[in-house]
C-alpha cells in the first residue's frame, strides 16, 4: 500500500510540476499552427465553408 | 423506386434495440412493483411504458420502411437526415415556452408569495430547478442537438451516422428531461445546482450522451470535406466536456436500487468544488462552447459572409478550452475553499476576457460588408445582438469573479441579472436566430412565414431583457449594500426582511420583463408553426450559394 502511495505521489508530483509548461507549449504550438503562412489557404477556404455547401 | 425487392430483414440495431427495450420494460415493471417511494414507482412505471412504446415504434418503423435503408447519397449529393433535427427543433420550442412560463411563475412568486399556493408541488424550491433545467437543458439542449446534427452533416457533406442512433439520442434525451422535470415536482433531487436529477436519471443520460458522442464522431469521421469546420470543434468540445463533467459531479450511491434517494461520493469542500467545477463548466461548455458553434455557422450563413478570421476562431477555441476549466472556484469565494484555489479561479476567470472578446469580435466582424442587412433582416439582427450580449455578460462575469466585487455581488440579485443577460440575451437570442434559420431549412421551406413577426419578437424580447437585467442590477446592488450597512455603533443597519421588502418593486419589474420574453417566444412559436404549415416548398434542387468575395 505504501509503495503504491509513493508511486502515486511521484506521478502526481511530476504531473503537477510539468503541466503548466506542457500546456503553455501546446498552446504556443497551436498559435504557430494558426499563423503558419502555409496554412492560410486552407483557413481562407474553411472560412467560406458555410457558404459553399450543397 | 423500381428496384427489384431485396429480401427485407431487421438490422442488428433494430432487433438489438427492440430486445434491449423489451428487457428494460420488464425490469422497470419489477422496479415499479418493488419501489420504496412513490416517485420512484412512478418513474419506473413511466420508463416501462416508454420502453414498451419504443419496442412498438421500432417494430412498426421496420414494417413500414422499404427493404433498403436510406442511402447516404442520392445522385452524388449527400442525403441529409432531417427527421431527428425536426423533432429536436419542435421539442426546443415546446420546452422553451414551458421553461419561460415556469420562470414567469416563480418570478411572480417572489413578488407575490401567495402564488406558491401552499402546495408542495408548486413551491418555489421545486419549481426553480424545473425552470433552470427546462430552459438550459431542455430548451438549450434540444437547440444544441438539433443544430449540431444539422451543422455536422452540412459542413462534413455526409449523412448523419446511424439509422436508429440519432433517434435514440433525440428521444432519449427528451425522456431524460421528462424524468428530471417530473422528479423535481415530486421532490426528487440530489440538491446539486444544475445537476439535480437523481442517480437513475443520471445513468440514463450517460447512455444517451455516449450515443450522441458516437453519432457525432462517426459523422465527422466519414466526412467528404477534408477540413473539420470550426463549429464542429466547438460542438465536440461541448459533447466531450459535458460527459466528463456529468461523470465527475454525479458519482453517487443509491440507498436502494428500488428507491430514488442516493448519496454523493464526494464530501465537504471537495463536493462543493466538484459541484462548481461542474456548474461553471456547464456554463462554459454547454451555454458557451455549444452556442459559439451556432455562432460560427449560422452568422456567416445568414449574413452570406465568410468568417471574419478563421485563425482567430482557432485561437478562440483553444484559449477557451485551456482557460475555462479552471474558473469554477469563483463560485466559492470566502468559503471553506482554500484561499489559493479561490484566487486561482478568479485569475482564470479574468483571463477568460481574452478568448471571450476575441470570439465576440470574430462574430461581429463577420458582418463586414453586410452591416446593412441588420436593417432588413431581423433574424440576423437577433443573432448579432446575441453576440453583443455575449460580450457584455462575459465582461461582467470576470468582473464579478474579482473577490472584492464578489463580496458585494455574491448571493444577491446581481448574480441573477448577470446570468439572465447571458441566458436571455446570448443563449436565448442565438437559439431563436438559429431556429428561425433551421426550421425553413429542415422542413424545406423557401422562407419564414413572416419576418414582420420576427421583428416583433425581437423588440418585445429585447425590451423584456432590458427590464429584467436592469431591475436585477439595481436590486442586487441595493441588496448587497443594505446587507453590509453598519450603524455608527457597529450594528447591522437593516434586518434581512427589510432588504426583502426593498426588493419588491424590482421583482415586479423583473416578472414583467420575463413576461415580455415569454410573449416573444409565443410569437415565434406561431411564426414557426405557420412556416411549416403554409410555407412555400423550396425547389427540390436548390441553387448552390455563390461564395461572396
Amino acid at each position: 500500500m505504501k509503495a503504491i502511495l509513493t508511486v502515486h505521489n511521484l506521478a502526481s508530483e511530476l504531473v503537477t510540476t510539468i503541466w503548466t509548461p506542457v500546456f503553455v507549449a501546446i498552446f504556443l504550438a497551436i498559435i504557430a499552427y494558426a499563423f503558419w503562412p502555409r496554412n492560410k489557404a486552407v483557413f481562407d477556404q474553411a472560412a467560406h465553408l458555410p457558404l459553399r455547401e450543397e | 423506386m423500381s428496384q427489384p425487392s431485396i429480401s427485407k430483414s431487421m438490422t442488428s440495431g433494430e432487433s438489438g434495440l427492440a430486445v434491449v427495450f423489451a428487457v428494460t420494460a420488464f425490469l422497470c415493471v419489477i422496479a415499479s412493483a418493488k419501489a420504496l417511494d412513490a416517485p420512484f414507482a412512478f418513474h419506473a412505471a413511466l420508463s416501462a411504458a416508454a420502453s414498451l412504446a419504443a419496442v412498438f415504434v421500432i417494430v412498426n418503423r421496420y414494417l413500414d420502411r422499404p427493404a433498403a435503408l436510406p442511402p447516404a447519397e442520392i445522385n452524388g449529393r449527400p442525403n441529409y437526415n432531417m427527421g431527428p433535427i425536426k423533432f429536436s427543433s419542435f421539442m426546443a420550442m415546446f420546452w422553451g415556452i414551458a421553461g419561460f412560463l415556469v420562470g414567469l411563475l416563480i418570478a411572480s412568486q417572489l413578488a407575490w408569495p401567495a402564488l406558491n399556493f401552499d402546495l408542495p408541488w408548486t413551491s418555489f424550491g421545486r419549481l426553480r430547478p424545473l425552470h433552470t433545467s427546462a430552459v438550459i437543458f431542455a430548451f438549450g439542449g434540444n437547440v444544441l442537438i438539433a443544430t449540431s446534427f444539422y451543422v455536422v452533416q452540412k459542413s462534413c457533406r455526409a449523412r448523419l451516422a446511424g439509422d436508429l442512433a440519432p433517434w435514440f439520442v433525440v428521444v432519449g434525451y427528451n425522456f431524460f428531461i421528462l424524468i428530471a422535470g417530473t422528479g423535481y415536482l415530486l421532490g426528487v433531487t440530489q440538491s446539486k445546482e444544475y445537476a439535480e436529477p437523481e442517480w437513475y436519471a443520471d445513468l440514463w443520460l450517460t447512455i444517451v450522451w455516449v450515443v450522441y458522442l458516437l453519432v457525432f464522431l462517426a459523422t465527422v469521421i466519414k466526412r467528404k470535406e477534408p477540413h473539420i469546420f470550426v463549429a464542429n470543434w466547438f460542438y465536440l468540445a461541448f459533447i466531450v466536456t459535458i460527459a466528463v463533467l456529468h461523470l465527475g459531479n454525479n458519482p453517487a450511491l443509491p440507498v436502494s436500487v428500488f428507491g430514488s434517494k442516493s448519496y454523493v461520493a464526494w464530501g465537504g469542500i471537495q463536493d462543493a468544488m466538484f459541484q462548481w467545477w461542474y456548474g461553471h463548466n456547464a456554463v462554459g461548455f454547454f451555454l458557451t462552447a455549444g452556442f459559439l458553434a451556432i455562432m460560427y455557422y449560422f452568422i456567416p450563413k445568414r449574413a452570406e459572409r465568410p468568417i471574419y478570421s478563421y485563425r482567430l476562431s482557432i485561437i478562440h477555441f483553444w484559449a477557451l478550452i485551456f482557460l475555462y476549466i479552471w474558473a469554477g472556484p469563483h463560485h466559492l469565494h470566502y468559503t471553506a475553499l482554500p484561499d489559493w484555489t479561490q484566487t486561482l479561479g478568479m485569475t482564470f476567470s479574468i483571463m477568460l476576457w481574452m478568448p471571450s472578446w476575441g470570439g465576440m469580435i470574430n462574430g461581429l466582424m463577420t458582418l463586414s460588408g453586410a452591416w446593412d442587412k441588420l436593417r432588413t433582416d431581423p433574424v440576423l439582427r437577433m443573432l448579432v445582438v446575441s453576440v453583443a450580449f455575449y460580450g457584455m455578460s462575459t465582461f461582467e462575469g470576470p468582473m464579478m469573479s474579482i473577490k472584492v466585487v464578489n463580496s458585494l455581488s455574491h448571493y444577491t440579485d446581481w448574480t441573477i441579472g448577470h446570468v439572465h443577460s447571458g441566458a436571455l440575451g446570448w443563449v436565448g437570442f442565438v437559439s431563436f436566430g438559429a431556429l428561425y434559420c433551421l426550421v425553413p431549412w429542415a422542413w424545406n421551406r423557401k422562407e419564414l412565414y413572416s419576418l414582420k413577426l420576427v421583428n416583433w419578437h425581437f423588440w418585445v424580447a429585447t425590451l423584456g431583457i432590458v427590464l429584467y437585467i436592469s431591475a436585477m442590477w439595481v436590486s442586487g446592488i441595493l441588496q448587497g449594500l443594505m446587507w453590509r450597512a453598519y450603524t455608527s455603533l457597529g450594528f447591522l443597519e437593516y434586518s434581512f426582511i427589510e432588504t426583502v421588502e426593498a426588493m419588491h418593486p424590482f421583482y415586479i419589474i423583473r416578472a414583467a420583463g420575463g413576461g415580455l420574453f415569454l410573449i416573444g417566444a409565443l410569437i415565434m412559436a406561431y411564426n414557426l408553426w405557420m412556416t411549416v404549415r403554409v410555407g412555400e416548398q423550396e425547389a427540390q434542387m436548390p441553387v448552390a450559394l455563390q461564395p461572396a468575395e
